[in-house]
């Protein structure tokens, strides 16, 4: 379970305080306008920025003192999320050990992996050899090599067009499912918030507010999310 | 690894300002009188005029390759970079085939009764120095224009400008940012260039403080006098390396020198011109090259053995110091670029501030009370070398470093890619390309530099580029070229070797 103890954030004029649990094996949608600090909140959980003060805790334990990688997570950033002069297999392989010395049953899963996610017999392609679609994909199934039990996107398929979106979002869904992991979702679109989490936290004005059932909340907006809405909604 | 970058760049504060504390320590026995004055006079002089000629002549040079395009621009270009990793003795040398006493220019003088032109003094060191560096301010300059958005070129087109307008509009402000960098930077160069003012300079009119400080080593065996010279050096060359490093921000060896041409060259008198300007600047940096290959081929018959035994010493200084600086360059930059502490680029720039002989010199103080310092004058020479030419990989590396973190960084962390597998994974392959070069200009810098070793070697512990300057000082010119020719040989295949060995080894 991950829990935000009292988290404060601040980096130049930005502040961003956030004191919020989220239920086990949760979708989680996090929206408010640019600037408000939806992917700092995700970069302070994934161990990228240093809080200044409160905490981040995992099943009760304090993630601080842990480097990114040693974290209990997974994190899709908007682009670069693979290493364009590594093939696909080697992508993934490093998902399971990072020196990339893999036993012949952990190729096995790489190429499971593969097939899992619809890229059956491309292991041996480059990221430049791919779609935009392709590469996400390659991306989640490195996510369910890892198996960690949370899982952030910051985003990664805001430059696909929706449909190819939609059908990505089903994906994680399924690589979720498949492992029970928590998904902490940035988002600008609320029709991705409604169809993909039940909880939505709104970040906006300093604060992250804490998850609300996401179809109450859009079917009655507070302020801040009308604003962010605008008034045709 | 953010430990070992520490202590690496630690290291290299320690072999920069230990030395230098030696030379000051040491500095008595100045007299800045007589013939001390002279030599910094002198050194002055010549690096100003050089710098002036090298860079007036550089600015036509650099507009007609900017508006032209004609087969073989791209390879001129090439060649305008060469210059960089030349032995200085080898250009010297060429230098002297030309011009000297019993050179092409003066037997034609001769042919039709003029008096001959002496290549020694002043003239000789302006002519080698414009000779080197020319090609260096043209770059520099080049960049300057290329930078110009082709928008404005046309706008101008479109608004009707006649070049008159063209220079007062657009290509003079842009001059004016660039020509300060690029006359500190020759300045920089010129006032440091020890082995010019070794083999061409000399006598009191013509004699720069690096000279006289080597004299008072060789020579007088007067270190405190050497010391005291070298602090004034060192606070020269750290002025003007100062100067040159906030006024300029190309280096001048980047890629990038083609686009398609901008707007419409003029024809008519300003094309003759161009054409003119190129065919001269051409002939200029070519001709001397060309001679020394006619005069050093027939010399490589009567090279003797020792060429053989140098060339290999002078292969084994490079290859070493070419590794130890580029792997001292990679750490430092990748430290800076993940936030480490700000005193670790001063580390790796640093160097630029002392001159290889000062370092020289700073190394004899130190070695000499407990060992003969001829003993150690090839580890010294290999560490000379590695410092001086970290600045410029560490300069090269820096934005590549940074671009590499900001694009992966992140995603390695994630991964828990680190150590050595994030070098091997990541850092390796994705700096390939830049690594290669580095590596080799490292390699051929080291290769040809003459130096430190002059100060220290006696007999027989010599590179190759000081056995060049032997067998010229012993006037036994064919054999001089020859082993000239060999050297600039080594020069460039190392550089080569290295350079197409990270493209070979790039992704991209």
């Amino acid at each position: 379970m991950l829990r935000l103890d009292e988290l404060l954030l601040t980096q130049g004029d930005f502040r961003l305080a956030a004191d919020w649990q989220v239920p086990p094996g949760a979708r989680i949608a996090l929206i408010g306008p640019s600037g408000a600090g939806k992917s700092s909140l995700l970069a302070a959980i994934a161990g990228f920025y240093a809080p200044a003060s409160g905490r981040v805790l995992w099943d009760g334990r304090d993630l601080t003192p842990l480097t990114p990688g040693e974290r209990p997570l997974s994190i899709l950033f908007q682009d670069q999320n693979l290493f364009p002069h590594l093939t696909l297999a080697e992508n993934l392989g490093l998902g399971l050990r990072p020196a990339l010395r893999l036993t012949p049953g952990e190729r096995a899963r790489v190429t499971e992996a593969l097939d899992r996610v619809g890229l059956t017999g491309m292991g041996a392609r480059r990221p430049a050899q791919l779609s935009g679609g392709q590469v996400s994909r390659a991306a989640l199934a490195r996510v369910l090599l890892r198996a960690r039990p949370l899982l952030l996107l910051d985003e990664p398929f805001a430059a696909l067009g929706p449909a190819l979106k939609q059908e990505m979002l089903a994906l994680v869904a399924e690589v979720a499912g498949d492992t029970g992991a928590t998904v902490l979702m940035v988002t600008h679109d609320p029709r991705d918030a409604l169809e993909f989490a039940a909880l939505t936290v709104i970040v906006a004005g300093g604060l992250a507010a804490a998850p609300q059932p996401t179809a109450a909340l859009f079917a009655d907006p507070p302020a801040v999310l009308r604003d962010y809405l605008g008034h045709r909604q | 690894m953010a430990g070992g970058a520490v202590a690496l760049g630690a290291g290299a504060l320690a072999l920069v300002l230990l030395p230098l504390g030696a030379v000051a320590f040491h500095a008595g026995g100045l007299s800045l009188s007589g013939p001390d004055l002279a030599a910094l006079r002198f050194t002055l002089t010549q690096a100003a005029l050089s710098a002036l000629i090298s860079v007036t002549l550089a600015v036509p040079v650099a507009r007609a390759l900017a508006r032209r395009r004609f087969p073989g621009r791209g390879l001129l270009i090439t060649l305008m970079g060469a210059p960089f990793l030349l032995p200085v003795i080898v250009a010297v040398l060429a230098l002297v085939t030309v011009f000297g006493r019993a050179g092409w220019l003066n037997s034609l003088g001769a042919a039709v009764g003029l008096p001959p032109v002496p290549v020694y003094g002043l003239h000789g060191v302006l002519l080698a120095h414009v000779f080197l560096n020319l090609p260096l301010a043209v770059r520099m300059i080049l960049q300057g224009w290329l930078a110009v958005p082709s928008e404005r070129f046309r706008l101008a087109e479109s608004l009707g400008f006649c070049p008159a307008d063209i220079f007062r509009h657009i290509e003079r402000p842009m001059l004016r940012e660039v020509l300060p960098g690029a006359l500190a930077t020759v300045f920089a160069i010129c006032l440091t260039s020890f082995a010019v003012a070794l083999t061409l300079g000399g006598g009191p009119a013509a004699t720069t403080l690096e000279l006289a400080i080597y004299q008072a080593v060789r020579f007088e065996f007067d270190l405190s006098h050497a010391a005291g010279l070298a602090l004034i050096q060192t606070g020269l060359g750290a002025a003007a390396a100062l100067a040159a490093w906030h006024l300029t921000r190309e280096s001048g060896f980047g890629a990038g020198m083609d686009r398609p041409l901008a707007t419409r060259a003029p024809g008519g008198w300003r094309r003759a011109g161009d054409v003119l300007v190129l065919v001269l600047a051409g002939g200029f940096l070519l001709l001397p090259l060309a001679a020394l290959v006619t005069r050093g081929l027939p010399g490589l018959a009567d090279l003797p053995w020792s060429v053989a035994e140098a060339a290999l010493r002078s292969i084994t200084v490079a290859l070493l110091s070419a590794l130890i600086a580029v792997s001292a360059g990679l750490s430092l930059a990748l430290a800076v670029a993940r936030g480490g502490p700000r005193w670790l680029e001063l580390a790796a720039v640093l160097p630029l501030a002392a001159s290889g002989l000062v370092l020289g010199t700073g190394l004899f103080l130190l070695i000499q009370p407990v060992l003969p310092p001829p003993r150690l004058a090839l580890p010294v020479t290999l560490l000379v070398n590695t410092l001086m030419t970290l600045p410029f990989v560490f300069r090269l590396l820096l934005p590549e470093a940074r671009a590499l973190e900001a694009g992966y960084g992140r995603l390695a962390a994630s991964l828990g890619l680190r150590g050595f597998a994030r070098l091997r994974l990541l850092v390796l392959p994705r700096l390939a390309r830049p690594l290669g070069f580095c590596a080799g200009l490292a390699a051929a810098l080291s290769m040809g530099d003459l130096g430190v070793i002059a100060l220290f070697a006696t007999g027989r512990e010599v590179t190759l580029p000081l056995l060049v300057q032997q067998l010229m000082g012993s006037y036994r010119t064919g054999a001089a070229a020859g082993a000239a020719l060999v050297l600039v040989s080594l020069s460039f295949a190392l550089f080569w070797i290295f350079d197409a060995g990270g493209r070979r080894a790039s992704p991209r």
